[in-house]
């Protein structure tokens, strides 16, 4: 099948280097500390914070920093197939996992010792680099709660089908059996926290690709602090200020 | 969402700090450098497609079985694996029994997206009948002792245990030629499994603030470092995955040195396999030689005890009983590092007489009764056909005739057998 046409246009009409269109909505839940909706393209994603609070099981009360807790689900619509369990599978543990130890890399955990935060993001539709979107979305809901952070953490996939690097796949290009590579950075440091790659990639090739997908991540980062910005002046408006 | 188990390891400030400080003199605190691995030893058990792995203090065992089942809809002709993993809690105190944490699941997920996106195993090999009927592959891997670096040597028994399985061989047989039947082992030879390639997992460990990397981390390093990251590759220069779930952010430029260094281990690691493996596999064919002087006379006592299988269908090697008729001393054990000196005094007293009897008395699977056998075998005989699709019909016939000529053997070694049991 023809991922990249002799045009060089993607089967959604993007060209190899072109990222979805962003859309980004602070204070989506308006029960939770902090919450955000993050769109890219099709996928669409919800992440909602709650914290510092006191920590629920005083087992797992950590004396020296915060206790981060992290739940991914899917909802059962979010994919074409009616999904049956949307939590507690393999999938959804790894990738639990995967945001809360990225998230847990760039929260200042020592500024708030015995303390509960828990992130929830929720995933509405999916089209593909789902856990790039809830990585996005988690951190404008960490922002949004008012969280200190050593960095924002961005995230963006890229592939190699028909001999192309191409930036942010859709649900079609990842199911085609290229390699996914989804990488997150923390953009003012410039420095590379979550890197996940699956199927075979050549050395070289590889580098190009990451390369890719971080220019990718810096993108959303310039997104993502023009929202944060635009809350912000929207906030000092309703304070007359 | 289980965070903090009750009893991990937790580090004092004082031994943070000196693995840290020594790691600035590139010393870790076991005297390795901070880019050596640790010893790593791959041995075989005595089962096609079981191997038991030691780096350093970790030790981890692979099993791999084969079923035969229905296809996925969407991919009718292609076979399917599986891996499981098991956290013994002997391993590590804070490896609780029971539905696998967060480590657990990550681990199998890395070991899968290893083997199965870079189409390590050939899948299309396994299919016996399109839409209807292909192997399952399942790869167990018991964690027994959690040195540190769970994910490399889990990894490597996996590979090790897929390169020595062997698969039955199928025909096609039964009165229309449609019916699928599983040849026993010692009957056809069975076949191994086809492996593109290996792909081995290097794992990265990131301690303290300066970018101090070191590979193959130990527990206590593990408990230390703020990041880690595995990198599975094969000896192609291809990068099959690469999973850093987080942790300390590293630049650009250290992920493509690890990457790097990560291919020349990965080298390394896949000729001591495929060494291990090799000398595996001499042994197995010498073993089949020795056995194939024996196929004229015991070749059908030997398929019908071989044909008793259990519920995972394994591929034994059963051919280790027919050693125990034959009458030589070293040849009978399975596990022939270990030769109990009673049987080697016995057998040198008397050749033909007493391995047979010291192999009964030893041997875990008591099959050279045949008495007991000739029972078991109309029990696995409905037992197969519940399992299996076909099978030969003449067994029983096959089963009588092995047994006269033995029997003067076997009605003198019952007795012996039952005065000592």
């Amino acid at each position: 099948m023809e991922y990249v046409n002799p045009e060089g246009l993607r089967l959604d009409g993007r060209r190899p280097m072109e990222m979805r269109q962003l859309r980004a909505e602070i204070g989506a839940v308006s029960g939770a500390d902090g919450s955000a909706m993050f769109e890219m393209g099709n996928t669409k994603v919800i992440a909602a914070v709650y914290g510092p609070r006191e920590v629920q099981h005083r087992s797992q009360m950590v004396n020296d920093k915060a206790l981060i807790r992290c739940e991914y689900t899917m909802a059962n619509f979010s994919t074409g197939d009616r999904t049956r369990k949307p939590k507690g599978d393999r999938r959804s543990t790894e990738i639990s996992l995967v945001i809360r130890q990225t998230m847990e890399a760039c929260i200042l955990t020592h500024l708030m010792p015995r303390s509960q935060i828990d992130i929830f993001v929720q995933v509405l539709q999916a089209d593909g680099g789902t856990r790039s979107a809830c990585i996005n979305a988690a951190t404008l809901a960490l922002a949004d709660a008012g969280i200190p952070m050593r960095d924002l953490v961005t995230s963006c996939s890229s592939g190699y089908l028909n001999s192309t690097p191409l930036l942010d796949l859709n649900y079609v290009e990842d199911s085609a059996g290229g390699p996914d590579v989804t990488v997150g950075i923390l953009p003012k440091l410039d420095k590379v926290t979550l890197l996940q790659m699956d199927a075979k990639l050549p050395m070289d090739i590889f580098e190009n690709v990451m390369q890719l997908a971080t220019e990718g991540c810096k993108a959303v980062a310039n997104y993502i602090r023009e929202v944060l910005i635009q809350n912000t002046k929207q906030l000092e408006h309703r304070r007359g200020v | 969402m289980d965070q903090r188990q009750a009893n991990s390891l937790i580090m004092t400030v004082n031994e943070k700090k000196f693995i840290e400080s020594a790691l600035l003199s590139d010393i870790r605190v076991d005297g390795r450098r901070p880019f050596d691995y640790r010893n790593l030893t791959i041995r075989f058990g005595s089962e096609d497609g079981s191997s038991e792995v030691q780096l350093g203090h970790t030790q981890v065992i692979g099993f791999v079985s084969a079923q035969l089942i229905q296809p996925y809809r969407d991919r009718p002709t292609e076979g399917t694996f599986a891996i499981y993993i098991e956290f013994s809690p002997m391993a590590d105190p804070s490896f609780e029994a029971g539905r696998p944490g967060e480590t657990a699941v990550e681990l199998g997920q890395i070991v899968d997206r290893g083997l199965r996106e870079s189409r390590a195993i050939d899948t299309e090999s396994l299919c016996v009948v399109a839409g209807k009927l292909v192997w399952s592959i399942r790869i167990d891997l018991h964690i027994i002792d959690n040195g540190g670096n769970l994910v490399d040597a889990a990894n490597i028994a996996a590979l090790a245990a897929l390169s020595t399985f062997r698969r039955p061989e199928c025909t096609f047989g039964g009165e229309d030629g449609q019916e699928v039947i599983v040849n026993p082992p010692d009957l056809w030879e069975p076949l191994p499994l086809i492996i593109h390639h290996l792909p081995v997992a290097v794992t990265f460990g990131f301690i303290g603030k300066e970018n101090n990397v070191v590979i193959d981390p130990t527990h206590y390093e593990e408990a230390v470092m703020g990041g880690s990251m595995t990198a599975t590759l094969n000896t192609n220069g291809d990068i099959c995955a690469i999973q850093k779930a987080g942790g300390d952010g590293v630049l650009q430029s250290v992920i493509m040195q690890c990457l790097r260094i990560a291919s020349v281990k990965a080298g390394d690691i896949t000729s001591k396999i495929k060494n291990a493996g090799s000398i595996d596999v001499a042994k197995y064919h010498m073993e089949r030689l020795t056995l194939g002087s024996d196929v004229s006379t015991a070749g059908h006592s030997n398929m019908e005890i071989g044909s008793q299988s259990n519920e995972r269908d394994e591929t034994n090697k059963k051919n280790t009983t027919a050693k125990g008729f034959s009458g030589r001393p070293a040849s009978w054990d399975p596990y022939s590092r270990g030769v109990d000196g009673d049987a080697l005094k016995a057998s040198l007293a008397s050749r033909v007489t007493a391995p047979p009897d010291k192999h009964i008395k030893s041997s875990r699977q008591v099959k050279a009764d045949v008495a007991k056998s000739s029972q078991r075998s109309s029990d696995t005989n409905s037992f197969q056909e519940a399992k299996k699709i076909g099978l030969q019909t003449d067994e029983s016939k096959t089963l009588k005739d092995a047994v006269k000529p033995r029997q003067k053997r076997r009605i003198n070694k019952s007795t012996s057998n039952s005065a000592a049991t």
